[in-house]
Formats: C-alpha cells, structure tokens, sequence
C-alpha cells in the first residue's frame, strides 16, 4: 500500500472502531466483522480500487451515525410523547 | 453582548441501558454502568454550535456539574463544537443529593461570572426527569425563559421562539439575556466522532468549586425509598363470559 493510503486506511478503521462501541449488537461483535471486512481486502493494491474502498467505509461510518441518531430519537419520542393518533 | 452563550450538559446513564435498582433501595446501580450526555443536552449543544457557525453568538461555553467524570460529558460537548468547558466539582453525598435548585443556582452564578447572554439546556434530564433547572435558573437571573423550544432565531437583541405545547406549538418573542431548553424537535445532534474528540483536547476546561461562586449545595429534598415500578401481572384467559364474572368476583372487582 502506497504511504499517503495507508494513513486513510487506518484512519478509516480507528474511526469505524469508534464508532463501533455503541453498536446495538455489542462492540465485541462489531469488532469482529470490522477486522474481518478490511482483512477480506488486505491484497488489494490498486491505488483506486483503495480510495473506493475508503469512501465505502466513510458512507459506512454515515450509515451508522444515521443510525445511532434514529435509534435515540425513536427512543426518546416513545418515552416522552404521546402517541400520534 | 458578549456573545457568549453557556451550554448545561449533564452525564446520565445511558438511554439504552436498563436501569437496575440497588438493593437496599437507596437509589439505581450505577457502577460499571454505561454513562453519556443527556439527549436533550445533546440537543442543546447542537443548537449553540449552529448559532455560533451562523455567526449569531461568539463564544459556546459548556457546563456541567459533578465528580470527575463529568468533564468525558463536557468533552464531548467540546468535541461537538463547543470552545471551553467549566466543570464544576461535586462528588460524593453532594452529588447524590443534586438537583436542579442547586444547579439553577451554579449556572446563575457562572451566568453573571461569564457574562452570558444565553443560557441553552435541555429540556429535562432522563434520569430525574425534573424539568425544573431551565426555569428556576431564569427566575433565580430575572431573566426571560422560552421552555420546550423546537425553533429558536435570533433577531437582533431578541429571540423568536417557537414552543412545543400540549395542544400545538406557541410562538413567542423574548428579550435577551435569557433562558432557553432544547426539546426533541429542535434539531439533529451531530455525533462527536474520533477525529473531533482529538481535536477537542486542545481545548482547555477549568474546574471550580461551587463554595468558589458562592453556592450552598444542600439540599432540600431527602430521598426516602427508590423502588422498581410494580412487575405486570400475567394476564388470564377466560372461555365464557359466565367465566369472567366469576373470576372478577372472585377478584373482588365486581
């Protein structure tokens, strides 16, 4: 992997890992599939197949954002509000 | 004006995480439980964060009150956008008996210290869910409140609000200094992620007593007994409804 990739790469991975501790299904778990998504690509070389890959991974950590706002927002409306009739 | 606004946020338990009462019943279990921001103080960080980012205000202070811990909450709040963090130390019995007379009276007190010209808390907290330290913090400053606020702007030295009601949605004017807390509606928190956590150690928070800005933090309120809520009986199926005029007889219901 070419220098200034790598760093993107690890980047990518430390953020996911991050964000992976509230995951609803445990961090443990999540942690499992994170290494095992990136080791699936460990051999790819091509500089462009690389930034596809990161900006995969980024639209991932979008997802999960996303995901963890709706979670709290569902939450929070069903502890705190009526229910709409 | 300075343009400063002060942002309460407070570390509670998590809200995914099931709540477990302690048993001697003094209170819930809260060692080794996971603990974050108040959503409603989220809530509140975020909107400080939009108006500095319009430029409307200048500076976002963050304030939270407790032990050592609290400062991960106002690191968070830096991490979201907000530029210094105050962290007021209470710990121990004090902190257990805390609550939002007293810290109505610590935000007062930073408000007149910091010169603030806008005091942005969430609406309650979901521990306690008081719903009181928003209020009692404008009375303790005579300063105008708009509670439950799901729009706020900024019109020149006044503020539009919009507030959520049973019934529909209000909408006030209100002169600044004063004081606002978030409802759920009023915005979408930004996640404070990794990149933003590092860049938010930079940022400095001081720590101060509340005997330093002349507060007494006793308390009012004595805790007697803290209990689960009754467990839901099973239900019971019945064939006719001969049967259930038994049964509800026999339940002493009828």
């Amino acid at each position: 992997m070419s220098n200034p990739l790598k760093t993107e790469v690890i980047r990518l991975y430390k953020n996911l890992l991050y964000l992976g501790r509230e995951y609803p299904q445990g961090a443990a778990y999540f942690k499992q599939r994170l290494k095992s998504a990136f080791m699936k690509h460990k051999d790819v070389t091509d500089p462009e197949k690389i930034k596809q890959l990161v900006a995969r991974g980024d639209h991932v950590i979008k997802e999960l954002e996303a995901l963890y706002f709706l979670r709290k927002y569902r939450a929070m409306k069903k502890r705190y509000y009526e229910p709409e009739k | 004006m300075s343009g400063r606004v002060l942002v309460g946020v407070k570390r509670v338990i998590d809200y995914a995480v099931k709540i477990r009462v302690k048993p001697d019943n003094t209170g819930v279990v809260t060692d080794g439980v996971k603990h974050s921001m108040n959503p409603f103080c989220e809530i509140a960080v975020e909107e400080a964060v939009k108006l500095k980012e319009k430029k409307l205000i200048k500076e976002v202070v963050a304030v939270s009150c407790g032990p050592q811990q609290s400062q991960e909450t106002i690191r968070t709040a830096l991490a979201m956008g907000a530029d210094r963090g105050i962290h007021v130390d209470v710990s121990g019995k004090d902190y257990e008996n805390l609550g939002p007379l007293q810290v109505s009276k610590i935000l007062a007190a930073l408000a007149k210290q910091e010169d603030a010209q806008l005091i942005l808390l969430g609406k309650q907290a979901i521990d306690d869910d008081c719903n009181q330290t928003g209020q009692m913090t404008a009375a303790l400053l005579d300063w105008p409140q708009g509670t439950f606020a799901s729009e706020v702007s900024l019109e020149g030295d006044k503020i539009n609000l919009v507030r959520e009601i049973d019934g529909g949605l209000e909408h006030i004017k209100i002169n600044t200094p004063a004081v606002i807390t978030a409802d759920l509606r009023l915005n979408t928190p930004r996640y404070a992620t990794l990149p933003n956590i590092m860049k938010a150690k930079k940022k400095k928070i001081v720590t101060v007593k509340p005997a330093d800005l002349g507060v007494d933090v006793t308390s009012r309120l004595e805790v007697l007994k803290v209990e689960e809520p009754p467990q839901r009986q099973a239900g019971m199926k019945v064939e006719t409804v001969e049967d259930l005029v038994v049964k509800l007889k026999e339940a002493g219901r009828v």
